[in-house]
This record gives structure tokens, sequence and C-alpha cells, in this order.
């Protein structure tokens, strides 16, 4: 925590967004993580983010459950609407607002404590229904806010600061979104923006669950030799073979480069998310294919990141539920709630 | 499934970048690099520790303030209202909010409340070291050379055309900008260490002085000739209502000047033209015009003081070429201008109209220059450009050995601070010169870093930013300040104005320290940069590097900081030391104390430091000054 706030400088003006918003303008309160937390650098790249996609403010959402992941929504966009919930249960509480109203942009950040022990089961069902929001999960492998235990993604024969080698088999969010029929499925790293930016905006251009598991070294308990959640460990063994890069809309694009290996997705939006590079036979929207070069680079020991998978396809929450175009909430309440003599003539006809 | 744990290379994504291009890392044990980025403390001749003295008066440690502002600069008292002030354009502040920290001002606060300093002033041995300096003028350098040799046992005897001591300071300042108690003060302090003036000795010869066998001559008797304006009429009237403008202030200054006509044409716009226009306002004068013959932007007086004279009703009219003196029945009536339009670069000019205006008195304010007429010229000095003794920039000796220059008589009108800083440097020369040490062996500047952690999240200054606009000085109300000539216009900082200044200040002096070994990339002081002055990249020729920082970087005075290789990926660490505030956030959120707040303090060499003689004072009072914040 730091003794001051950080101060506003009246600087040469600062660039404004389409908006006429400075990127302070999508700051939030001051971090109160450890120095260096990874956390802090995820909260940098999602206000650069959403500065540089020019999102009102007051048309975001952020949710969260309880850790120190959870702590980084008041970090960023102070403008928005917020919610932390209960332990495990911000993609719940996401699900409900998203389901009243669908307008707003939702962006839900959680742990691996958070999304990967209380609230798993939670996880896989908002991944089934496909909500669409963003989903960030700070994965820094230990419980940070209760002195260092070890997570449910620790890798077997990571050790806690001053511990045994864990034993246990770790859950991986991206194999696991991959079983469960996620539509988005990226892997990050907290100390590299330049991957990271591009990937949130897909993330929040995605109509559906897009579900990011940033590597967050966690400074204090999880950033010595025996962990492979440090920020050395990564940058040791990372793989950035695929590389993405996010056009918004409103930027025309130029001389599209003909299929050199190179491919493109359009978002539902109509962003495109471009693939500068990837490996040879990969195929983002494969399933398959992508869970095989996963396994096959994690058998090796190395740590694929980048958007690894995108259905664009799929069906969201609302299509599923076929409900109306606008939100809930600007239904009228009396064809939202017609009344009790409709709901007798309803159940009338079951009789 | 087995992860390999540290293996020396980065095979993967992370594709480490071996040294060896671009910018070479910066050298953090070169005393200039940490000089350059406290830019008013580089911007002064005299190297003032400008952030450190602030920190003082914000303590209300007047006397330390002082006592550190008179090692550099010698009149603290003086500068503190007649300074040109270099610092304020240089300062960081301006460059953030668009006005300079009131350094200047500042620095008078200090003087005008601090107490008694004679037991911190340095003892003068009782037994002299026999060698024997003479000082030509006393004034600011030659003042400062005393000062300087006093305490290492020289006798210093000094030669002064008038019967008080000061020099310009003295003959050229009005008493409404400088009290003569002020200068008095400061003056006799250096007289009291026992310096043998000799007043209204005007030294007509060199050659006579040279034979009297001193070790060292020192010349310091400024740039006394005011230019002359031969136009037609100029020596056409009976009276004399026609002054050169250094001379009418000198005989102001002693007076001999008590009244001038009503109205009063200033020709010039210089500093002088200032304090001829402002002088002639308490000597009767009602109807002043300053004219100039080129444009605003291209004035010679600094900003503040043309301001000052404007707020006392006088006119600066531009654009008009004085053509002649309108003389009638041997009494000066008017002057004739032409009315000139400029090119854009006002280069070239066309004569629009020619116009006359009349008045009663006219001061020629048009520059000054030096006179070299008691120095013989077969005694082997060489002289040349203008006239001028060829004098050595550095050490400030002439082609006579034994002769110094400095001050205005060294290159040409400057200014105090510049005679004060030429006073230094000579009296490290002289000594130089009698201990038998080459000259252009100079001591070296040193410095000392210390970090200013006191906890975890505490600095030992006070790091927030303060958004206070600069402190506008009160001045004397303008009914009632032309009433006598010794009515100091400027009233100072009130107690209030100079809590609100001090703040200001962005404590350049306590520098980011990196230590790149320690650094684990992990983006938390770029992050937390308010004036993203920090980036992490690969290394590049400079422009490149430039193009590829965090803010547009297109101040090229100031410098990148570029640290080694970094340890996880081999990119660098780059500052751009522009606009960094220093408020220490960036050390704050550093989880390996790779970032430091340290504070720099500049050791500057004067002469008692050429062979490392200590100085002892009689007391370093309650607390020594060296202790800075």
């Amino acid at each position: 925590m730091t003794s001051i706030t950080k101060p506003l400088i009246p600087l040469a003006p600062l660039a404004k967004n389409d908006l006429g918003l400075t990127i302070r303008d999508y700051e939030g309160a001051m971090s109160t993580l450890c120095a260096g937390c990874g956390h802090d650098s995820v909260t940098a790249a999602i206000v650069y983010s959403f500065w540089e996609l020019s999102t009102p403010p007051h048309m975001i959402a952020k949710l969260s459950g309880i850790g120190c992941s959870s702590k980084t929504p008041t970090y960023f966009v102070r403008g928005a609407h917020g919610f932390n919930s209960a332990h495990g249960r911000m993609v719940t509480i996401a699900t409900g607002a998203n389901a009243a109203n669908r307008e707003l942009t939702y962006i839900g950040i959680s742990g691996d404590g958070d999304s990967l022990s209380i609230g798993l089961g939670h996880l896989a069902h908002a991944i089934r229904r496909n909500v669409k929001m963003v989903y960030v999960i700070e994965n820094n492998g230990v419980y940070g806010l209760t002195k260092g235990q070890l997570s449910a993604s620790a890798d077997i024969g990571t050790r806690a600061k001053r511990g045994e080698p864990n034993e246990i088999a770790p859950i991986d969010p991206i194999m696991l979104g991959l079983a469960m029929g996620a539509t988005f499925l990226a892997r990050s790293f907290s100390g590299d923006k330049e991957q990271l930016v591009p990937i949130l905006k897909a993330a929040v251009a995605h109509n559906g669950l897009a579900l990011i598991d940033v590597i967050s070294p966690c400074v204090t308990f999880n950033d010595h030799e025996g962990s492979t959640k440090s920020y050395r460990f990564m940058r040791e063994h990372e793989v950035k073979e695929v590389q993405t890069d996010f056009v918004p809309l409103r930027t025309e694009i130029h001389g599209r480069i003909p299929s050199d290996g190179t491919t493109e997705i359009t978002m539902h939006d109509g962003s495109v998310v471009r693939f500068g590079s990837v490996p040879e036979g990969y195929d983002p929207s494969d399933r398959q294919k992508v869970e095989e070069y996963i396994r096959d680079r994690h058998s090796r020991g190395e740590i694929v990141t980048g958007l690894l998978y995108v259905d664009e396809s799929a069906k969201d929450v609302h299509e599923l539920n076929h409900t109306p175009a606008e939100g809930l909430n600007k239904v009228p309440y009396s064809k939202l709630c017609p009344g009790a003599a409709e709901l007798a003539s309803m159940q009338a006809s079951f009789r | 499934m087995t992860f390999r744990f540290h293996s020396s290379d980065i095979p993967f994504g992370w594709n480490r970048v071996e040294g060896g291009r671009g910018v070479e890392p910066t050298n953090e044990q070169d005393p200039n690099y940490y000089h350059q980025v406290v830019d008013c403390q580089w911007a002064c001749p005299a190297h003032t520790n400008v952030p450190g003295y602030i920190r003082l008066i914000a303590q209300s440690r007047f006397d330390d303030a002082y006592m550190l502002n008179r090692e550099s600069n010698v009149f603290p008292g003086v500068l503190g209202r007649t300074c040109d002030r270099p610092c304020e354009p240089a300062c960081r502040r301006d460059r953030v909010d668009g006005s300079p920290v009131a350094i200047c001002r500042l620095k008078r606060v200090a003087a005008d409340l601090r107490g008694d300093i004679s037991e911190r002033l340095p003892i003068i041995p009782a037994e002299k070291n026999g060698r024997r300096i003479a000082c030509i003028g006393a004034g600011p350098s030659g003042l400062t050379v005393a000062n300087d040799l006093m305490p290492l046992g020289y006798k210093v005897v000094m030669f002064e055309q008038f019967a008080k001591a000061g020099g310009l300071m003295r003959s050229n300042i009005p008493e409404f900008r400088l009290p003569s108690k002020v200068l008095d003060d400061e003056t006799q302090v250096i007289l009291d260490m026992g310096v043998e003036i000799r007043y209204e000795t005007p030294i007509t010869s060199l050659h006579a002085l040279l034979k009297e066998g001193f070790d060292a001559i020192f010349v310091g008797v400024g740039a006394p000739r005011g230019k002359e304006l031969d136009i037609p009429g100029r020596h056409d009237e009976n009276d004399t209502h026609i002054h050169i403008g250094i001379d009418w202030l000198e005989s102001v200054a002693f007076g001999h000047a008590k009244e001038i006509g009503k109205r009063v044409l200033i020709i010039g716009v210089g500093n002088t033209a200032m304090d001829c226009c402002r002088s002639s306002l308490r000597l009767g004068g009602t109807d002043i015009k300053v004219m100039a013959r080129r444009p605003r932007e291209f004035f010679k007086a600094s900003p503040w003081e043309l301001e000052d004279a404007e707020e006392e009703t006088v006119q600066i009219i531009v654009n008009h070429a004085p053509k002649r003196f309108v003389i009638e029945d041997g009494q000066l009536v008017g002057m004739e201008f032409d009315v000139l339009e400029w090119d854009e670069n006002a280069v070239n000019s066309t004569v629009l109209d020619t116009v006359i205006v009349p008045c009663d008195d006219v001061i020629l304010a048009i520059g000054q220059e030096n006179a070299f007429t008691w120095i013989e010229r077969d005694l082997g000095m060489e002289f040349g450009k203008w006239d001028m003794p060829v004098v050595d920039a550095v050490t400030l000796q002439s082609t006579l050995p034994r002769v110094f220059f400095g001050g205005d008589a060294a290159f040409g009108p400057k200014n105090i601070i510049w005679a004060v800083a030429h006073g230094h440097q000579a009296a490290i020369s002289i000594h130089s010169l009698c201990e038998g040490v080459p000259l252009h062996d100079r001591p070296p500047m040193g410095m000392n870093l210390a970090s200013q952690k006191m906890g975890m999240t505490e600095w030992s200054y006070h790091n927030d930013y303060n958004p206070s606009s600069r402190q506008q000085m009160t001045h004397v109300e303008l009914t009632k300040r032309f009433a006598s000539l010794d009515l100091e216009v400027e009233l100072g900082f009130s107690a209030e104005q100079t809590a609100r200044e001090v703040q200001r200040c962005l404590n350049c002096d306590v520098q980011t320290a990196f230590k790149d070994k320690l650094c684990i990339e992990c983006d938390a002081c770029i992050d937390i940069c308010p004036v993203r002055c920090l980036t992490i990249t690969t290394n590049g020729e400079e422009a490149d590097l430039r193009s590829r920082l965090s803010a547009p970087s297109d101040n090229l005075a100031q410098s990148l900081f570029v640290s080694a290789p970094l340890p996880q990926t081999g990119r660098v660490m780059v500052k751009d030391e522009n606009v960094c505030v220093h408020c220490g956030l960036c050390a704050q959120r550093c989880p390996t104390a790779a970032w430091d707040m340290e504070l720099f303090d500049l050791i500057v060499p004067y002469a008692a430091s050429a062979n490392f003689i200590p100085i002892p004072v009689r007391s370093s009072g309650s607390t020594d000054s060296r202790v800075r914040n």
C-alpha cells in the first residue's frame, strides 16, 4: 500500500479516447495489494483496454468474490457498477445481473481459489450457459490472503514458500473450459501487457463467456525458486506461439493479408481478432486440435499462452433463453409480470 | 510431468535480448547525471542546492537554509531580490504546471528571517600563509574571491573606486529593489574576515600594481562603460539632459543625481533600462516611456522586470528606432524616431513613419562594455576580440599567469550569480597557482547518495504532489511607493505564501535510483507512475528508444536513464527524466527495492577543497546544515 494516492499531474494534455476521457478516468482507488503483485498489472491492463475501447464507465459492471484477486475491481474504472459477492459466487451474481440487463459489459475478476475451489461448480455452469461476460482468473497458485497455502491450480512438484512439494493434480481452467464447451479461452501473463490487452479487448467483444486465465505471480508467497507461477518461471517456460491482435470495428482494416497462415475471426460486434502467428497446424476454432496442442506442450513443461480457442458461432445465454433483444429491465413491468389472471390462465392450460 | 527450474537461457516466448546494441547503461557513478536531473541546480552557475534549502525553509530552519545558500552563492539576501534566476526557467515545475517554483523569492525568505549566523562563519586563521592577493573592485566576484581565500590564510587587499563595497550591486541596482542594509550586511561579513579594503582607490595602472609583488591579482571591475548613441544632436545641448544609464544610476545611488524631468525617454529594454525608468519615477518623472527598436518577444529584460515597470505606469513602446535628438536653443525638447515594421524574426525592417516624441530627459540604456584603459598593452597580456583580455573559460586566468579575471570583466556583461561563480573558480585557480598545482587540474565534483526510506511507506521528504499555484509577490501600493527612492517595493512572501510555495518544489534532488539486478520486471512501477515516465523495453538507439516510451518523449534536452539489461529478459528499464515528479510511488510499489529514493547531495568544490582542507567553523549551530531534510 502506498502512502499517497497517485497524484493527478496537470501535464500537457493526456490523450483522450472517443468519449473524450483520459486513461486516468478509467482508474480506480489505490491498490492495497502487496507491492509488485501481478494483480495490479492485470488491473492496469484492464484500465488500458476499457480506455482504448472507449467503453462508457457507467456501462461496465465489475464483479468479484473473495480473495486478493477479488479486491481488484475497486482499483479500476471507478465510474462502473460493482458487486463484491460471497466467496465463489461472483459468476452467479453476474449471471443474474446479465439476465436482468444484457446491455452492460460484465467483467468478473476471480482467483484460483474463488473459481477453481469454492466456486468451481458455478464456473462450470456459467460456461455451459455461455453468459456474456469477461471472466478473468488471476491465477497465482496460492491463497495469498490466508498466508500462502497452495491452491487448486498449484502444479505437482511446486512448493509452498515453506513446505512440502505439492502432490495433488492441479485444475487447469483452460482444459476445464475446453471440456465444458467454453467458447473463448485464453491464457496470459500479468507481466506481458502487450499480449494481455488485445486478449481483454477481444474478450469484451466476444458473444459469450470469455475465460482468461492470467498467471499473476504472488510476490509475497509464490515468487520463489520452488514456484511454477513466479515471474522468472513464466519468463522461462512461457510459449507465446499464438499471437493475436484485436482490431476494433471502428478501425478501417487496410490491405487484408492474404492467406499465408494468418487467421482472422470476426467477432459478434463486427470487430476482428487477427491471429498474427499460430503454430503450424493450429486452428483456434478447432477444439480438439487446441486441446492436443496444449497437452503436448504441457507434457514438455511449457506453458502455452495467447488466445487459444474461440467459437463465435455459439449462442449466448439470452439467445438460448429467447429473451428480448433489450435488457429485461427495460421491458415494461406489465409485460414482464402480466399479473395473477395471466398466471391463472397459464396454469389452466397445463391442466 | 516435470518442470525445469532455472534454465540459464529463456528458450521459448521470451527471447532474451542480448546487450551491446543501443544506448549504453547510464553511469550512475557520475555526479553529472544526477546533477542534471536537479534542473535548478544544474542551471545555476554557482550550483546552489535549491531543493535542499527549500526543504529547510519548509521546516522554518532559516539559518540552515541561509548557510546552505551562502556556501555557493555568497549573497543570498542580495540574490533573493535581484538574481537573474537562471534556475526558474529550468525548474521542472514549469514543465508540469506552467510556472516554476518562486526559487528566488524563497531565497529572500531565508535571508530575511535568518538569525545571527556569525558563529557559523569560517574561522580566519590568525597566522597568515604569507600569500598576498589583490582584488580590483569590491563587487560580487572580488568579494567571492576574498570569501573563499580568507579562511585559507591568505591576505587579501581590495581596491575599490567608491567609498563603499558592492560594485554594480550598489551602483546599478536601485534601493527600491535592493535596500542598502541588505547589501551592507552581506558585504560586511566578508570584509570582516579581515580583508584590507582601500576605498576610493581606483587602479590606474596594472603595471604599477604588478610591481607591488602580489602573488595574484584578481580583476573584478565589471563592465563599467555605458554604450553611447552617436546620432545627430547628441552633443548639441547646453545642459546635460541626455544621460548614460549606468552612470546615471550610479549618480542616483551615491546621491549625486536627485531629480529628473517630468517626461523621460529610456532608450533600450534591458534590465538596466527597467531600473532607469523606475528610478526616474522616484526622482520626479511622471511620463516615462521606454523606447524599443524591436518587438516585445526580442526584449532583453527579464519578463518580471518588464511587468514590474509596467505596473508602475511605465509605457513600453515598440518598433521605434532613434534617429536624432531634437535640440532647440541648446535645450533638449524631444527625440525623433523611425517607426519600424519588422519581418517575422525581426531581422529586416521597413520604415513606416517618422515621429517626434517630446521629452525633458533621455537615458541611454543600450548596453554596457568593458574598459581596460588602465591595463598597459606592453605588459604581455594578450587581448582578443572586442579588445577584451584573453581569459581561460575554466581557470579565469589571463595570459599573464598571475592575473585573473571574473564577473563582467571576464567575458562581458552577465549577472551577479555568474560573477559569484567566477569568483569561486578564480579562488580555486589562485590557490592552485600558489600551491603549485596545475590550474587545469580542477578539484572534481563529488556526490553523496542516501536512501530516504523511513519505513514501509514513508519517505523522509514530503513526496505528495501539491497542486498549489505559484504565489504572487505583494508590492507596496502604487500610491505610496514613489515617496522615496529607498522604499523597497517587494514586501516578501508572507508565512502563508512561503508555506504554500515551498510545497510546490518537486524535490528533484531526491533521486530515483535503480538497481537492475534486483528487478523482476513485474511492471508495478510502470503502472503506478503518474506521469508514465518509465518503460521496460528492448534497448535501441536513443531516437528509436524515445519513440517507444510509455509517454511521448519529445524534450530532447532531458536525458534518458537506461539501465543495464534486466536479469530475466535482457530488456532495459528506461526513465525519461523530463517530467518525473519525484513522488516516490515507483519505489513504494517496487517489491524488491530495485527502485529507491535517494537524496543526491552535490559536493561542489571550492578553493578550500582544492587540496582537501576542511574549514573549521566556530559552531555548526544547533543542527548541521548538511542534514538537509
